[in-house]
């Protein structure tokens, strides 16, 4: 998937800290419920998972439909472990996955 | 009939026929004037609210949260762009203005302005391709591409929280005065001119909605309706749209010279891209 | 499986009394017909387990500016420890055609039961956020949002 995201995560964490990260992925979001200026059905194109992977384990995830608006956008919290990093996977409907990591320093 | 009666009733024909006549020539053009013009109560200067102020708390909060706002996502596209040369051997506009951060603090409050070589006036996103055609060796960008989107939210952000400050000086004078007649001319099938909207009735319904100043402070905008970033002339294509007047083309000379009379009249509010707006 | 759940606010407040009468959430009170879309959402979500109402709080404004995008925010009253924490936390419309609208999984390394995003509304409608816990039991807080649109629809 050729899109971008934006990840917001604190830049310096103490260990055992409850930390918000914040993301958005530029993606249309698709319903499959719209027509086009033919009248021809827009097919749904949607992201129907995010899996957030804090070194190694899932901390996080999220099942979308095309009820979550367009261009979405995601919040939720981790604890700060140890430092290391994350993977935020979005993936979507026809298959294709996004990937994005971020660093995480914890002292 | 007497003599005297006959006299003065010829007088009086010919007095009113003087007066139809003197009537009908010295004020028809003024008649015209009066119909097509409205005499605009323009916005006092302390009395410019941008359109922040009239959105919902959530959205407000959603905007200044710079990881919930959906506009961030194209002035990252910007920043990326940024560095990126267009071709094989091409510079990226990092290659000649360095960091962005710096070197384009200020430039979108300046915007639109006239260019110096062509006397033509530009908007941000003019500019942009003109430095992608002449100094860059690209093809421009589509205008309402994510490209050229990005490009302006990057460099637009860069100047958030500075306050609009365009140049009406000299050559631009005559453009001002363009967009000035653009915004007070009644348009449409609805005859409409902006100014009946956003200068008299602003803070009033129009069905659920409240009506705005009009300022361009936040643009590129991520509207609600668009689900998407979009630009100030897309903006006023709906606008044109909305009082069924003819739909001018993206960068066409009217809506240039209606964003530097906006730029204007919005002059010393501070910017506020990627701003969020219904 | 609608029977079953009738069956099962019969039996609680037989159990509870007026204590548990009182506790009867409102939104099963009011629209207990199994029909309802939320309702149905609701107990495919649960499996037709109760609902209590309460230790959820569903942050959404009460008037939308325009449906394309409602922002909220979900907490849970919760330790968040691996033996007490929240599963799940589901977001339920009583009138968008997909009623099950968006599932956030948690673990206890979430650290706090406190999720947002945006979701879209097809209409002014109740919105229903629900909590699933690690021993089985289920939360909710329900939200009515009127929804309206902007003056003018643009076609561009």
């Amino acid at each position: 998937m050729n899109t971008s995201t934006r990840i917001v995560i604190p830049k310096t964490v103490t260990r055992g800290e409850v930390i918000e990260i914040k993301t958005l992925i530029k993606h249309p979001m698709e319903t499959g419920y719209r027509r086009d200026h033919r009248g021809q059905v827009i097919p749904r194109h949607i992201v129907k998972r995010f899996v957030a992977i804090y070194n190694g384990t899932e901390v996080f995830s999220a099942d979308l439909t095309q009820g979550v608006a367009a261009n979405p956008y995601l919040a939720f919290s981790t604890v700060a472990e140890e430092s290391g990093e994350i993977v935020f996977e979005w993936i979507d409907d026809l298959g294709d996955t996004h990937t994005e990591k971020v660093e995480i320093t914890v002292s | 009939m007497t003599q005297g009666h006959r006299s003065l009733r010829a007088l009086a024909v010919v007095l009113a026929l003087l007066a139809i006549l003197g009537f009908s020539t010295a004020s028809r053009a003024d008649r015209a004037k009066a119909a097509d013009q409205i005499i605009p109560e323009s916005l006092q200067l302390d009395e410019r609210r941008s359109g922040t102020s009239f959105l919902s708390p959530a959205l407000r909060a959603q905007q200044s949260d710079e990881g919930a706002n959906p506009g961030m996502l194209w002035v990252e596209t910007g920043e990326k762009l940024w560095s990126t040369p267009p071709g094989a051997s091409g510079n990226s506009c990092a290659s000649c203005h360095g960091e962005a951060r710096t070197s384009m603090m200020g430039v979108a409050a300046h915007y639109p302005a006239v260019d110096k070589s062509s006397g033509k006036l530009m908007n941000l996103e003019l500019r942009i391709n003109e430095c992608r055609t002449e100094r860059q060796g690209a093809e421009p960008f589509a205008y309402e591409s994510n490209e050229l989107l990005g490009l302006t939210a990057f460099i637009a952000y860069q100047s958030r929280g500075l306050p609009i400050s365009v140049d009406v000086s000299g050559p631009a004078a005559s453009y001002l005065e363009a967009g000035r007649k653009f915004f007070t001319t009644r348009q449409g099938q609805l005859n409409l001119a902006c100014t009946q909207c956003h200068d008299e009735n602003w803070g009033r319904k129009l069905r659920g909605d409240t009506i705005s100043q009009g300022h361009p402070t936040g643009f590129p905008i991520y509207r609600l309706e668009w689900q998407s970033l979009g630009s100030l002339h897309r903006r006023l294509r709906a606008c044109s749209l909305g009082v069924r007047a003819e739909v001018l083309d993206y960068g066409s000379p009217e809506y240039l010279a209606l964003e530097l009379y906006l730029a204007w009249r919005a002059r010393g509010m501070l910017i506020e891209t990627p701003a969020i707006r219904r | 499986m609608s029977k079953r759940r009738d069956e099962g606010l019969t039996r609680r407040q037989l159990a509870g009394g007026l204590v548990a009468v009182s506790l009867a959430p409102l939104a099963s009170g009011s629209r207990a017909k199994a029909d309802d879309q939320l309702s149905a959402a609701l107990e495919s979500v649960t499996g037709g387990a109760a609902v209590t109402e309460g230790r959820v709080k569903l942050e959404i404004p009460s008037l939308a500016e325009n449906g394309f995008s409602v922002p909220l925010t979900v907490s849970v009253e919760s330790p968040m420890t691996a033996e007490d924490h929240v599963k799940a936390i589901h977001i339920l419309s009583e009138k968008n055609p997909v009623a099950h609208v968006v599932r956030f999984n948690l673990t206890p390394r979430s650290g706090r039961a406190k999720v947002s995003t945006s979701i879209r509304m097809a209409d002014t409608q109740r919105v229903m956020a629900v909590a699933e816990m690690s021993d089985g039991s289920f939360y909710s807080g329900t939200a009515d949002i009127i929804v309206t649109l902007s003056a003018c629809i643009d076609g561009g």
